[in-house]
């Protein structure tokens, strides 16, 4: 075990963190700043402390797939920009990214049913509209998977639809329509780390360095669980699961205000 | 006088915007905007270069990323990855960017520079050049000068200096980006997309020069500004 690692479990012991914040805090400056990239349908810059991350959303026009015939649909792709930290790698997607894609955006909008993917059906079994969420990383600080999970949300709150000429069956996309992007609830997603038997959230780069285990928990506004993802080495008890739910759940609720 | 779309002259530029240091993580880092084109790029090094049979012992090996964001262009998802144009676009800006450093300084390492596009209105390359430019020079290499660049264009017969995209799509149009050492006012960077006259080339890398040492100004600002904090 590093050096650092043994100080932070030190000081958890006495329920201090290396940068003084009490283990249930996230970082004061937490800011969530909209279109930002105004070619996108919807854009958004989330930044938690010194943790930076940008999210886009592009729409297209397409075929259903055959066993929804009424529905739209969402992509969600997660970049790890080696830009944002020298241990990050060029090229597709890793395992890293993939997992934040899937287990923390797609996930946590999908099966909060926030989306009426319905409401994406432009004419039945023929034309629906696919959301296409691009989430980048700018700077790893540490928490990058709770600063995308606020980032794809946010992205989604700012998206116009552009304008569809449904007999020609194309998209102007320099015309923005009114039409919004309805989200019917806010999955926030928590991560929740595990370290020898204290739990914190929002970590740093060096406590996630020292983590044991983590689990991202996502919960809508009524306190229900829609999306769970365990990471780490080491095993939690029913116990462990059961503290770090009620920290999701109450840290979702500050969360949820910001994107109000 | 001819005035464009934008109301702007001929020879004039969009508003541009420098910062050096937004990224904290990066050993160097800077954003360029020109218009409604934003470049962010992070700088990495100089480390050592990993398989180690692509390392140089003579000299160090300089890497450009050049990368438009999927949601950066004004048309449907740009599908993520290195395209053909993305990957010649980094290779112009590497050897221009080449030109300005000592690489011998770190035989075996390698300097990667990442350039992400986050929103585009035409003139990304020479946008990301002159943000690369500055994160080099944030990160603390020993540079021979700064780069500046813009993309200029030809239209009918007049030339037009910082094109957007309404005017490169315009039929018939050449486009032509340009690097500049601005000290020297030698070229690093020229490439053409249409026909010119061998006088309208001349006119272009005259306006161009003039042009960029304006840039210089506000990429010399941003360092300074980058060096009080």
């Amino acid at each position: 075990m590093s050096i650092i690692s043994k100080h932070i479990r030190n000081l958890l012991k006495e329920g201090k963190r290396l940068d003084g914040r009490g283990l249930e805090d996230y970082r004061k400056d937490i800011k969530i700043e909209y279109g930002v990239s105004k070619n996108a349908e919807g854009s958004a810059r989330v930044r938690i402390g010194n943790t930076e991350v940008v999210a886009g959303v592009k729409m297209d026009v397409g075929e259903p797939y055959p066993d929804v015939p009424n529905k739209g649909s969402i992509t969600v792709n997660v970049e790890l920009l080696p830009l944002s930290n020298p241990e990050f790698e060029s090229g597709p997607p890793g395992i890293e990214a993939i997992e934040l894609a899937r287990a923390v955006v797609d996930r946590g909008i999908r099966e909060s049913d926030a989306l009426d993917f319905k409401s994406l059906c432009i004419k039945k079994g023929e034309k629906v509209w696919f959301l296409l969420i691009d989430v980048y990383s700018f700077n790893d600080d540490g928490n990058l998977s709770d600063a995308i999970g606020l980032a794809a949300l946010a992205a989604l709150k700012d998206a116009r639809f552009p304008k569809y000429d449904s007999k020609e069956g194309k998209i102007d996309y320099k015309k923005k329509t009114d039409k919004k992007v309805v989200l019917k609830e806010l999955p926030i997603p928590v991560t929740v780390l595990k370290i020898d038997d204290k739990f914190i959230v929002d970590p740093s780069l060096f406590e996630e360095k020292a983590m044991d285990a983590r689990l991202t928990i996502t919960t809508i506004e009524d306190g229900r669980i829609c999306a769970l993802q365990k990471g780490g080495e080491k095993p939690l008890t029913e116990d462990d699961i059961d503290k770090m739910v009620d920290i999701a759940i109450k840290k979702g609720k500050e969360l949820r205000k910001l994107l109000k | 006088m001819k005035k464009r779309k934008d109301n702007r002259r001929l020879d004039e530029m969009r508003k541009i915007e420098a910062k050096v240091g937004v990224i904290k993580r990066a050993n160097g880092s800077a954003m360029f905007r020109i218009g409604d084109t934003i470049a962010v790029v992070a700088v990495y090094g100089p480390r050592s270069l990993h398989p180690k049979y692509l390392q140089d012992p003579e000299r160090g090996i300089l890497r450009v990323y050049y990368n438009m964001m999927a949601f950066s262009g004004s048309g449907e998802r740009i599908r993520p990855g290195p395209s053909r144009r993305s990957r010649e676009v980094s290779m112009v800006i590497e050897k221009a960017l080449t030109s300005v450093l000592d690489l011998k300084e770190f035989p075996g390492g390698v300097v990667d520079v990442f350039i992400e596009i986050i929103q585009s209105d035409s003139g990304t390359r020479c946008a990301g050049i002159c943000a690369a430019s500055l994160a080099i020079a944030d990160a603390g290499f020993k540079m021979k000068d700064l780069i500046s660049a813009v993309a200029l264009g030809r239209i009918d017969n007049d030339i037009y200096v910082d094109v957007t995209k309404d005017e490169e799509d315009i039929e018939g149009m050449a486009d032509v980006p340009v690097a500049y050492l601005p000290s020297s006012g030698k070229i690093v960077l020229l490439q053409c997309d249409g026909f010119l006259k061998k006088e309208q080339l001349k006119e272009i890398l005259k306006i161009g020069k003039k042009v960029c040492l304006e840039i210089y100004k506000v990429q010399q600002k941003a360092l300074k500004e980058g060096y009080k904090k």
